[in-house]
């Protein structure tokens, strides 16, 4: 039900900017004002969400650690899975947003004979997942030779490496169709894991089938429906050097491209892909596990009043002298009570 | 704001690389789309000034008819190509395409340069640019 919700989305999505561009010829509504406002939309979003979370109190050191926590000196303490440094987080991180290594840890959960529930090894949404952010990395780093003239010399580099199999022309770039199945395991996998599928919402398909037909649209235009790329460069070059124009003769495939990539920009800040900036602020990673060697103050909480002994002391001495209990601090010495004190403490 | 200091660090690295394209490009609004040439002899002496196909699909595709051609010629010896108003060409890219397009440089390598892309027709085919400085 889900996904057919949010494939619906997408279909609508696919018929705005092609009644929009193709019909009504829109073409700087589609070309110039909405990719501008997804693109502020994108960065506003993102820094508020970012700074939101800087606002959040964390109460207690909460990192999730798998490891030997360090401690004393004979037992060896598991660096990475539970660090007690800020290097050593640095190290986790680095591992965690290079390498996904919590997905690492996936498992299968299946009923064996018997009703028994067994746990096996299950590596395909790390290696979906991998696949799938770098080759979209690299597409979107592909994309700058639209927005530098002359494009930097390490963009070509990529593409003649992600193009390195020759085949047509123009040649088909590896990390296109990397990206488009990778993306469509990844649908699959909600689709017939029956844990998954139960906990998959619409919020969890809708970026999928986006992402879908993004690939989808962006390799039609280069393999099938050519479109002038002089002009596109025209037009996406306006766009950089804030002085937009609307070449003519862009044909509409490149407004639905362009109209679903403004989507992504715009939904990404109010989705689960805002894990972009969320990864870096996860507690549960982003935490040393050292409790035992630094006080972690809630910063919520108030200012406590407190009396300290000292200061009871000072408000009762006489008293409790009196009364002839010990004080830690004696009184200002008097002449005539000096021998009294004398033989109370050889006492 | 806690750990103030390394989240703002994070956000102005972030937008160091996210407005890229858009600080990098400051004062550069006055790049011209290229203008490939027409400018040679054979084409200014052509009666009617035409491609093999019309002007909007060779601006498109012209990618994808010089690899069909190849496939053509190299692997299936057929070195007659029939446009869309059935009129016969044929299929080299020196005899057919370089006659009137001599100009390489004014050319294709406008666009190409403009688009960023490389391709590997001059791995094996000569222009007459780099015929004469083979000479």
């Amino acid at each position: 039900m889900g996904a057919l919700l949010s494939f619906g989305a997408v279909v609508v999505l696919l018929l705005i900017p092609a009644i929009g561009a193709g019909a009504l010829k829109l073409h700087s509504l589609f070309g110039v004002v909405i990719p501008y406002l997804a693109v502020i939309v994108f960065l506003v979003g993102l820094i508020n969400r970012v700074i939101g979370w800087g606002k959040v109190p964390v109460p207690f050191k909460i990192p999730t650690t798998c490891g030997q926590q360090k401690s004393l000196p004979w037992i060896k303490h598991s660096r990475l899975e539970s660090p007690a440094t800020g290097g050593e987080v640095f190290l986790r991180m680095v591992l965690e947003v290079l390498f996904f290594r919590s997905l690492f840890r996936n498992l299968r959960t299946e009923k064996a004979p018997g009703d028994r529930v067994v746990y096996g090894s299950s590596k395909w949404l790390w290696v979906a997942g991998l696949a799938f952010h770098y080759s979209f990395l690299i597409v979107f780093l592909r994309h700058l030779r639209f927005f530098k003239q002359p494009t930097p010399k390490i963009i070509g580099i990529i593409e003649s490496f992600d193009g390195f199999l020759q085949i047509g022309s123009p040649h088909l770039l590896v990390t296109g169709l990397v990206l488009f199945g990778a993306v469509f395991y990844l649908f699959l996998r909600r689709i017939f894991v029956p844990q998954v599928r139960y906990i998959s919402l619409p919020a969890d398909y809708f970026p999928l089938f986006l992402i879908m037909a993004i690939a989808g649209t962006g390799m039609l235009m280069r393999y099938f429906l050519r479109v002038d790329i002089i002009k596109v460069k025209e037009l996406t070059m306006g766009l950089a050097t804030f002085h937009p124009k609307v070449p003519e003769g862009i044909s509409v495939i490149f407004y639905i491209h362009l109209f679903l990539v403004s989507t992504l920009f715009a939904y990404f800040p109010f989705s689960k892909m805002v894990h972009l900036g969320g990864v870096f602020l996860s507690p549960t990673r982003n935490l040393a596990n050292n409790t035992r060697m630094v006080h972690h103050p809630n910063p919520w909480n108030y200012p406590v009043k407190v009396h300290t002994y000292e200061e009871y002391e000072e408000e009762f001495r006489d008293k409790m002298i009196a009364a002839g209990i010990p004080v830690e601090k004696q009184p200002e010495p008097r002449e005539e009570e000096q021998p009294t004190e004398e033989s109370e403490g050889k006492e | 704001m806690y750990d103030g200091g390394k989240i703002i660090a994070g956000i102005i690295i972030f937008l160091a690389f996210a407005l890229f394209p858009f600080y990098s490009n400051i004062g550069k609004a006055d790049i011209k789309p290229p203008k490939p040439s027409l400018d040679t002899p054979v084409i200014k002496a052509l009666k009617v000034k035409k491609c093999v196909e019309p002007e909007q699909y060779m601006r498109e595709s012209h990618m994808q008819l010089l690899i069909k051609w190849r496939d053509s010629a190299l692997r299936h010896a057929k070195r007659v190509y029939v446009n869309s108003n059935g009129e016969e060409y044929v299929i080299s890219l020196q005899k057919t395409c370089l006659r009137c397009h001599s100009n390489r440089s004014e050319f294709c390598d406008r666009c190409h340069k403009y688009a960023d892309v490389d391709p590997y027709c001059w791995d094996c085919h000569f222009s007459k640019a780099k015929q004469e400085e083979q000479r």
